[in-house]
């Protein structure tokens, strides 16, 4: 640009470089930075985590979401994630098996619930779902979520899987499914307590939580990854994750801990 | 390959051909008039056909998504119509393949009618030819490779459709599970063989089709009757 001369260009380079000086000089000397490859239906928990984490230790995290497969087919073909906080036990255990994730590193940081979440009243129970006014129910793709697996456990668990079976409309993630019904496409759905207690209070709708027994535990394990075997960040915020501030916030948001 | 495959296959072809006749019959005569009016709309109105070309499929899927719920006006009037939701049904794939394909169909269209001059059609009103005589008669044979072309990227763009169905499909077997979903399931459950034999065959599809058209593009000579 023309109006810029040689002389302010070179006072303009002083200038960043004095503000860069000063931005490391403030950063603790060990901080570091890991990429978080966070399971969809966690993200919520992930945004009220990382700022005390971040605080407490001066490390930064970059956080990527995802469906469960769709996570772990990036870091299959060299994504570069530090940790992998999966929905399923499942899939962190494939890591291990290919080389790609520490075998010891794996623990179960949050247990899911499932719930029927519905805009009303009426439509938000294990009854709606055979009454013939409820057209589209809405869960989690047993083919690669984690939640829908366990839904489809639940639907069996019931005796409901024949009967509701054409009015089964799947989204891709929990996320999804939860958009479908929250747009009130699908009359009801059939999502993880988490997503419902993330929005505000007042515009939570109406649920019924299915009780745990209904299906096999939604253990969900966290695992550092090969990559960052040596990733100062990544080892503090597994660190944090299993203590006990964090697992308050975990169960705040609808899992339990075990 | 087992059997659900072909299903979706064959749903995915049954989309592309619906999608493409419903644009042949909407889209001519937008096609028509946006290649002889003098109108200042008209670039506006291009633009607004070219913006499914440019605008990522999340922002389309997402505005159906709101506009086929049971309690927006359009989703509402197709309960009453139907008795089913628009949204999850075949009928909404197609709503959503209209749109996302149309610049396909118009574009090329509007260039083969613009490429016919005014001066062949002003010689058949001279003749006494009434507008709609004289667009079948001298028009239209004239664009046939216009319409073939417009055909072909119609149908070969759904085919390849993948985030607007995704995000208003639901996934439902014979209804919404179309090729390219079935794809990424495949890939979602780690079953990376059937992933692999599904696209080989719609890359094959696709390629045949492509092949086929600039096949007749090439030798295809116009007969005006």
């Amino acid at each position: 640009m023309s109006w810029i001369t040689p002389h302010k260009s070179l006072d303009h380079k002083w200038f960043v470089a004095g503000v860069l000086a000063l931005v490391c000089a403030t950063m603790p000397a060990s901080a570091e930075r890991a990429n978080i490859a966070v399971a969809s239906n966690f993200k919520p928990v992930m945004e009220a985590i990382e700022p005390m984490f971040e605080a407490s230790t001066g490390h930064d995290l970059v956080i990527s979401s995802g469906s469960t497969a769709k996570l772990y087919s990036q870091v299959r073909f060299g994504a570069p994630f530090d940790v992998f906080l999966s929905a399923d036990m499942a899939h962190p255990e494939r890591l291990i098996d290919k080389d790609l994730a520490i075998a010891n590193s794996m623990f179960t940081y949050a247990v899911g619930r499932l719930t029927i979440w519905s805009w009303s009243e009426t439509t938000s129970s294990l009854e709606a779902m055979t009454n013939p006014a409820t057209r589209k129910i809405a869960m989690a793709t047993p083919a690669g979520a984690p939640y829908g697996v366990a839904a489809e456990e639940v639907l069996a668990h019931y005796g409901l899987t024949d009967a509701v079976a054409p009015k089964l409309v799947l989204g891709e993630s929990i996320g999804q499914a939860f958009a479908f019904a929250h747009t009130g496409n699908a009359d009801l759905g059939i999502v993880s307590l988490s997503l419902v207690l993330q929005l505000p209070e007042g515009e939570q709708g109406h649920r019924w939580d299915i009780p745990a027994s209904a299906h096999t535990p939604i253990a969900q394990g966290a695992i550092l990854l090969s990559r960052g075997a040596d990733n100062d960040a990544a080892l503090a915020f597994l660190a944090f994750l299993a203590s006990e501030d964090a697992r308050q916030i975990i169960r705040q948001y609808g899992f339990e801990t075990p | 390959m087992s059997l659900p495959d072909l299903a979706a296959l064959w749903l995915t072809i049954r989309l592309a051909a619906v999608t493409t006749i419903v644009l042949l019959i909407f889209g001519t005569p937008l096609a028509w008039w946006l290649s002889q009016t003098k109108s200042r709309v008209k670039p506006v109105l291009e633009a607004v056909v070219a913006l499914p070309l440019v605008l990522p499929p999340t922002v389309l899927g997402f505005y159906l998504l709101v506009a086929m719920a049971p309690d927006a006006p359009l989703g509402r009037a197709w309960i009453l119509a139907t008795g089913d939701t628009l949204s999850f049904s075949f009928a909404g794939l197609v709503v959503g393949s209209v749109i996302y394909s149309l610049p396909f169909m118009i574009q090329p269209l509007q260039t083969a009618f613009e490429a016919t001059g005014r001066s062949a059609m002003e010689a058949a009103a001279s003749l006494r030819a009434g507008p709609l005589d004289a667009f079948f008669t001298i028009a239209a044979p004239l664009a046939t490779r216009g319409f073939l072309t417009a055909s072909v990227l119609s149908f070969a763009h759904t085919l390849g459709e993948f985030g607007v169905v995704l995000m208003i499909g639901g996934n439902i077997p014979d209804r919404t599970r179309v090729v390219s979903i079935e794809i990424y399931e495949h890939v979602e459950t780690l079953n990376y063989s059937d992933a692999n034999s599904l696209s080989i065959i719609l890359i094959s599809v696709s390629f045949i089709v492509l092949t086929a058209v600039y096949i007749f593009n090439r030798k295809q000579a116009v007969h005006v009757g």
